[in-house]
């Protein structure tokens, strides 16, 4: 039983790794960038959540206020910080991103002050039981909300035409503004779907753990871009597997007493041994590199 | 011209001594106090942490975000090695365990730096970056983790209490070994490969040149620096605490680097002190949560420069109102003049 409780808790923490992931991936995949500040957008939408909630208890009104907002600034970074240096070198992008990342954090903590705020107002209570087991409602919502989104996500870059658009920006953007393309629109529209899964999954995060920091986003963003890469970066499946997978190996160790300290440890190992053989990822796919 | 290429080669060492000999002066005639011979210490860590880490980001041109994990490995085995030699070799002031745990811990960290340029081989930019950053987590969790007796668990370990009065010049001795190496490494024929697989890998590699080779001595040699720092901030702190290693850490010395100029190892030794004086001095300012205006203020300025120095738009600007471009108009303009009234 304990275990399968431990892979039934991994499943939700997996739902919101995947989904903080879904976003990593997809802005990887069409604007080439390793968004630092990713994980600092879900503690954006925490703070949205908060100032909405101050005004007004209406959980559901807080998520709708904080995914609008989150969207407004991720296309604001992206325009006034990534946008600039299209066509400069990778490692200048990364910088800028780390150091957008340290801004947002630093400015949260000016405005709001370090200590931790309460969030009690979005918890999800309430246990479903099945005989000796049960499960929280929280849990299950996660993983629902998770394989709508994923669902959703994949038929929209399928079928739809902006979705198709952003397979050919990926590919290649020269070709893809040839063939009509508004490519910068179309990479401030991937970010814009990546906020709004960090706003998102920033509101299954504080519904289990109501408590809000600068920090909330930063761990679970990496662990996020850990997850993105073991599933293989670009792959909106492998993100959604590799989420599934962090989140599960984490509450394995966490239930056990002597390896829960090392649960950090153990999850970016893993990400080193993947790496190690198959820098690609699970379901990545390789490309060479040519002069 | 000699003169010249002279100043060029050794004006970082003659700067960075001369600091030292006043430094040393300030010591002696009490003019500096104990506060301010922190300081002194504080500057040649970072001004060593800052030269080790811009020769994997400013010449290998490879992102580390683990530099603090090095001087973590550093930092714990240095200061475990010298609490446990000092009783037996001459009480907690003692040079030579000072010598010894600073080699070690150098040698450790390198060891380190050797392996995490392993799987460096086969990553490049973004993926590495994750690594490094992965590596310095690991290396923080496993510490703060282990049986308390090794290295202090939570509570961190405790370290030898130096001579306050004379453990800034031992810094500022491993800032210069520092300087020495990272220079002539870089002016070297190995230097121009390193920079040349910054510049373009696949060339680089088409002309024969050892990739592997090279990115794992750059690993090695910055890492073993970054583990002597690690020591020498043990030596300056009464306890070393793994939380203080964390990324934040590692991205502070990286913007060090950065407003110094990727490439420029004077920049990074100016950016150094600079910020580590500034933050001196913001620190008695700023008090609580204010304390993170400094933080803030940095990401931005690192922001604004990488945009500046990278952005393809503004290229034209740059290359128009750079110092050197205004420099050289002023010099044109002064002999157009002088041949004018000739």
């Amino acid at each position: 039983m304990n275990v399968l409780s431990a892979i039934i808790n991994g499943l939700s923490a997996g739902g919101t790794y995947a989904m903080i992931a879904l976003g990593y991936t997809m802005v990887y995949g069409i604007a080439k960038m390793l968004n630092f500040a990713h994980g600092d957008i879900i503690m954006v939408g925490g703070y949205a959540m908060f100032v909405t909630l101050l005004l007004c208890r209406q959980p559901l009104l807080a998520l709708a206020v904080a995914v609008v907002f989150c969207v407004l600034i991720g296309i604001l970074i992206e325009r006034l910080a990534y946008k600039p240096l299209r066509g400069a070198s990778s490692l200048a992008v990364l910088i800028t991103a780390i150091g957008m990342s340290y801004l947002l954090q630093s400015l949260a903590q000016v405005i709001f002050k370090s200590a931790p705020k309460p969030m009690t107002a979005l918890q999800i209570g309430g246990m479903l039981t099945f005989g000796s087991f049960s499960v929280a409602y929280s849990t299950l919502i996660t993983l629902a909300a998770t394989v709508i989104v994923m669902v959703t996500l994949s038929l929209f870059i399928k079928y739809s035409k902006t979705g198709r658009a952003m397979i050919a920006v990926s590919e290649d953007k020269g070709a893809a503004l040839l063939m009509g393309i508004n490519v910068n629109k179309i990479i401030a529209i991937t970010f814009a779907i990546g906020s709004a899964l960090a706003a998102l999954a920033g509101y299954f995060m504080l519904a289990k753990a109501p408590s809000l920091s600068n920090t909330l986003g930063a761990m679970p963003g990496i662990k996020a871009f850990t997850a993105a890469v073991i599933g293989g970066i670009g792959s909106i499946p492998g993100a959604m597997l590799g989420g599934i997978l962090l989140g599960v190996v984490e509450s394995m160790c966490n239930s056990v007493p002597v390896i829960a300290p090392y649960t950090d440890a153990i999850e970016f190992s893993i990400l080193i041994l993947i790496l190690l053989v198959k820098p690609s990822g699970i379901l990545g796919k390789m490309r060479r590199e040519k002069v | 011209m000699r003169t010249k290429n002279f100043l060029k080669n050794y004006a970082n060492y003659v700067a960075v001594a001369l600091f030292l000999i006043i430094a040393v002066v300030m010591s002696l005639t009490g003019m500096a106090k104990m506060n301010d011979l922190l300081l002194f210490e504080k500057i040649a860590i970072a001004a060593v942490l800052a030269v080790s880490l811009s020769m994997v980001v400013g010449f290998l041109g490879e992102l580390s975000l683990g530099h603090a994990g090095f001087m973590c490995v550093g930092a714990f085995l240095g200061g475990k090695l010298a609490s446990l030699l000092a009783p037996k070799l001459g009480g907690e002031s003692s040079i030579p365990v000072l010598v010894i745990s600073l080699l070690v811990g150098g040698l450790v960290a390198a060891l380190f730096g050797f392996i995490i340029g392993l799987p460096a081989l086969r990553l490049r930019g973004d993926y590495l970056a994750i690594v490094t950053l992965a590596f310095g987590e690991i290396v923080r969790a496993v510490i703060m983790n282990l049986p308390s007796g090794l290295f202090g668990g939570t509570l961190g370990l405790k370290t030898p209490r130096f001579d306050k009065k004379t453990l800034f010049i031992f810094a500022f001795l491993v800032l210069l070994a520092c300087l020495a190496v990272t220079q002539n490494l870089i002016k070297s024929k190995h230097g121009r490969a390193i920079t040349s697989i910054r510049d373009n890998e696949i060339a680089a590699r088409a002309m024969g040149i050892d990739i592997t080779k090279y990115k794992l001595l750059v690993f090695t040699i910055s890492s073993f620096f970054a583990g002597m720092a690690g020591v020498l901030y043990s030596y300056t702190m009464s306890s070393v605490n793994s939380a203080n290693f964390d990324y934040n850490y590692s991205i502070e010395i990286l913007v060090m680097v950065v407003l110094g100029g990727m490439g420029s190892i004077n920049g990074s030794l100016i950016a150094a002190a600079l910020i580590t004086f500034i933050r001196n001095i913001l620190q008695l300012k700023l008090e609580g949560d204010l304390a993170v205006l400094q933080d803030l203020l940095f990401a931005v300025i690192l922001i604004v420069v990488v945009i500046y120095r990278n952005a393809p738009s503004l290229k034209n600007f740059r290359e128009k109102y750079n110092i050197k471009a205004l420099w050289a108009a002023s010099k044109k303009k002064k002999a157009d003049k002088g041949k004018k009234e000739a």
